[in-house]
């Protein structure tokens, strides 16, 4: 499996510069990576092009050889910060996990995700508990390659490790593909096998 | 620290709830703050922490004398020794004891900084002195006399922040209270904004700090609160975050200090018990390795242990 971005360039329209120039990478399932980058500094922009949501910009990304889908489901995809942002406020827990796929008992619990809080709206909920939906809902077993951006920065420090310690058991339990964005080197030295600058690839 | 230093500010067992309406007209008392204690002195920072939707920023309103309608503050707020008032609340804020919110959206949007950052005047003599001295502590945090003129949409990310902070310390306060100072901000603007408090902690100024980051409460608290559904439940020395966090005295603080990325990243299973769903003993209940039976049935009480707190049955006398 590989996930590649050849000379990804981006600038928003009413810019002058490029925010990304000529950007190179492969990714693939056999190393957990790690992108490192300040803020403002394009990593975001970078993750929505990978996963196919940003598809504005010169260059290619390629999954397994193909231009990512643009209609259906996507395989690459992106889990962001603040899981408040990507749930429907009106919809119980249930139906937010259940656009995705039906998952079982055995994995809500491996998520430490409460039965009662199924019957849950999204503001019942506090950050670190939405944010293992917002993870659960996104290993659909249609999902290859999973971009965490900042994904664990608001949560406290347990609750950071138990999430992603059930993330990676997924991912090599499904040989599946996984990059942490972080501004936390900790993090990245700790849980990735290899790391990324991106100003070291970046050459706006 | 230094122990002459005055006692500024004292919380002792406040708790805040809300009044909601569960279904048609029931209604029912939610607790969102059960037990809060802790004390700030002269040329102090302590922290507070807890997990961001944990209800701590209220601790800030509480003080301010700002919290909605709806919700109820029980337990005693001081300042000075003096319990205090809405009244005195009212006197108080924006002189000795100041603000610093969380983001730029506390500003006006349709007002110049500088005309917001001294607020109301009497006479035009006020008004050239208050706006002098502006100009004296914002020139301090490199704010040029362009930033005077300015709407808070054109202030970046690190502007923004030495505008709040200068802004807090134009009336001279005794103590600052900081409601999440640094998350969304790269590296470089966290740091600088760390050292304004250090600078503060210098001139003698007592700050409470209420955030959800570890690393920026360990870098200049000299005290650290740990809030966990609801309650402190303990009051730690600096210090005592090192090593093995062998010093630590809750479980879960411990559990929290070893879950850090450098050191050892260890999982400990469990979460927070919703509002609500908080056991009838002690909060940590059931995710604790040491409880035994009093710890079910009976909640634990924040009691002082030399210079620290705890709130757990295992460090009382004869227990």
């Amino acid at each position: 499996m590989e996930l590649k971005a050849t000379n990804i360039s981006f600038k928003y329209p009413s810019a002058k510069e490029y925010l990304l120039k000529d950007i190179n990478l492969q990714l693939d399932n056999n190393k957990v990576m790690g992108l490192i980058g300040d803020s403002g500094s394009g990593k975001s922009t970078l993750c929505k092009i990978l996963s196919g949501y940003v598809t504005k910009y010169e260059g290619s990304v390629t999954f397994d050889g193909n231009p990512l889908p643009k209609k259906g489901f996507k395989p690459v995809q992106l889990i962001y910060q603040h899981p408040e942002k990507v749930m429907n406020p009106k919809w119980k827990m249930k139906k937010v996990l259940g656009e995705s796929w039906e998952v079982d008992d055995k994995t809500l619990s491996e998520f430490g995700i409460q039965k009662t809080w199924l019957t849950r709206f999204p503001q019942e909920l506090s950050g670190g508990e939405l944010q293992r939906f917002s993870v659960l809902r996104s290993l659909n077993p249609e999902t290859k390659f999973l971009i965490a951006d900042e994904m664990t920065t608001m949560l406290d420090a347990i609750t950071q490790v138990q999430i992603l310690d059930s993330v990676l058991k997924i991912v090599k339990q499904r040989k599946m593909g996984f990059l942490l964005v972080s501004h936390d080197m900790d993090l990245v030295d700790t849980i990735c096998d290899d790391k990324i600058y991106l100003k070291d690839i970046n050459g706006a | 620290m230094g122990e002459k230093m005055e006692k500024l500010l004292d919380v002792e067992n406040v708790s805040i709830s809300f009044i909601q309406y569960v279904q048609g007209l029931n209604q029912r008392d939610l607790k969102v703050i059960t037990d809060l204690t802790l004390d700030v002195s002269e040329g102090e920072i302590l922290a507070i922490l807890g997990s961001s939707g944990s209800g701590k920023s209220l601790l800030a309103h509480a003080i301010f004398g700002i919290l909605p309608e709806n919700a109820n503050l029980n337990g005693k707020i001081k300042y000075k020794g003096k319990e205090l008032s809405q009244k005195d609340k009212e006197e108080l804020r924006g002189k000795e004891i100041t603000l610093i919110p969380q983001s730029v959206n506390f500003l006006d949007p349709l007002m110049k900084i500088s005309d917001q950052a001294i607020g109301k005047t009497e006479n035009d003599a006020e008004k050239k002195e208050k706006k002098a001295k502006q100009r004296e502590i914002f020139q301090h945090y490199n704010l040029g006399p362009e930033v005077d003129d300015m709407y808070p949409f054109q202030l970046s990310g690190g502007m923004a922040r030495r505008v709040l902070v200068s802004t807090a310390l134009l009336s001279d306060p005794k103590l600052v209270v900081a409601d999440e100072p640094t998350p969304g901000l790269d590296e470089k603007t966290v740091q600088e904004t760390l050292n304004h408090f250090k600078h503060m902690k210098e001139d003698g100024v007592g700050v409470l700090l209420i955030t959800h980051d570890i690393h920026a409460a360990l870098e200049i608290a000299d005290r650290i609160g740990i809030f966990y559904s609801g309650y402190v439940i303990e009051i730690a020395e600096n210090k005592d975050f090192s090593g093995d966090g062998e010093n630590l005295l809750h479980p879960y603080t411990k559990a929290l200090y070893k879950a850090l990325p450098a050191n050892g990243f260890e999982l400990t299973k469990g979460h927070q018990p919703l509002h609500g769903e908080i056991p009838e003993g002690c909060p940590y209940y059931n995710r604790c390795e040491m409880a035994f039976d009093r710890c079910k049935k009976e909640r634990p009480q924040l009691i002082s242990l030399g210079n620290k707190k705890i709130r757990c049955f295992k460090y009382e006398e004869g227990a």
